[in-house]
């Protein structure tokens, strides 16, 4: 039953990244990379990180998603041979394409064969099906609290960087 | 209760950073290459969360995903800031054609 939801679930998400791979229309590539954030959320629950799905879902979805599909919209370029039938169409070079598939593809084969050569020895209990809300949160508080500071400065300084880059068109002026 | 290898995440994330890559280098779009780097960041989640089963006591691979998902939200509100700036100043989001420099 377990194995039959991962195998669909990664399915599912390879599935939907290759279609925003060979998709010409950017808008529907992002409603894929949706599907496949989705996919990528269950594989974490089913790796046992329910903590981290939802946040997936929450933070991805519900803000980058959404992020993004504001910046394809923002950057209509309406031009000459666009038509109704092809919104948002990026055209891709033939020697791009070539070199992104060639490197694609070795890099697969070259990661496949290093996991499929390595032996990996895990000493540690796999993880219980308790939840990990209260050792994420006793370790962020106590062994990790440094680098969650740290976080906190880093998001604050991109919002305020955000912020200004986008609101402040015309420096000049 | 978890009876799937370890090899077997390790292997969807492989796949899904390899398609990341190729969608990074062929779209001539700066959000489609944006959507490559993104789906590379959840591929190295998965690896990162597949070696934390094995560590129930203190989820250091949780965690270190967990700073991850911030550091990628912080980067997209970036890149997306910059992007609107070069979209406003060049008129274009083909990468190709920001080419001041090289003329």
């Amino acid at each position: 039953m377990e194995a039959a939801a991962f195998y669909s679930f990664s399915i599912l998400a390879i599935i939907s990244a290759l279609f925003i791979l060979f998709s010409k229309n950017l808008i529907y590539g992002a409603f894929a990379l949706f599907l496949t954030f989705l996919g990528v959320a269950a594989l974490y629950v089913l790796a046992g990180a329910d903590f981290l799905a939802v946040t997936q879902i929450m933070v991805y979805v519900g803000g980058i998603l959404v992020l993004m599909i504001f910046g394809i919209m923002l950057t209509q370029k309406a031009s000459k041979d666009t038509t109704s039938t092809t919104p948002n169409r990026v055209e891709v070079l033939l020697s791009r394409e070539f070199w992104g598939f060639l490197t694609g593809t070795g890099f697969f084969i070259f990661l496949g064969y290093i996991i499929l050569d390595s032996q990996f020895k895990m000493t540690g209990d796999i993880i219980s099906s308790k939840s990990t809300i209260r050792t994420i949160g006793v370790e962020l508080m106590t062994s990790h609290l440094l680098p969650f500071e740290i976080a906190a400065i880093l998001l604050l300084v991109a919002l305020i960087g955000a912020a200004y880059l986008a609101l402040n068109r015309n420096p000049a002026q | 209760m978890n009876t799937i290898p370890l090899e077997h995440y390790l292997l969807v994330a492989a796949a899904l950073f390899s398609i990341g890559l190729a969608i990074a280098i062929t779209k001539r779009h700066f959000i489609g290459m944006l959507l490559g780097i993104e789906l590379m960041l959840n591929a190295v989640n998965i690896n990162l969360i597949a070696f934390s089963r094995y560590d129930p006591e203190k989820l250091s691979g949780q965690l270190f995903a967990l700073f991850v998902i911030v550091v990628a939200a912080a980067e997209v509100t970036i890149a997306l800031a910059i992007i609107m700036r070069v979209y406003g100043h060049y008129k274009t989001v083909d990468p190709d054609q920001v080419d001041d420099l090289k003329r």
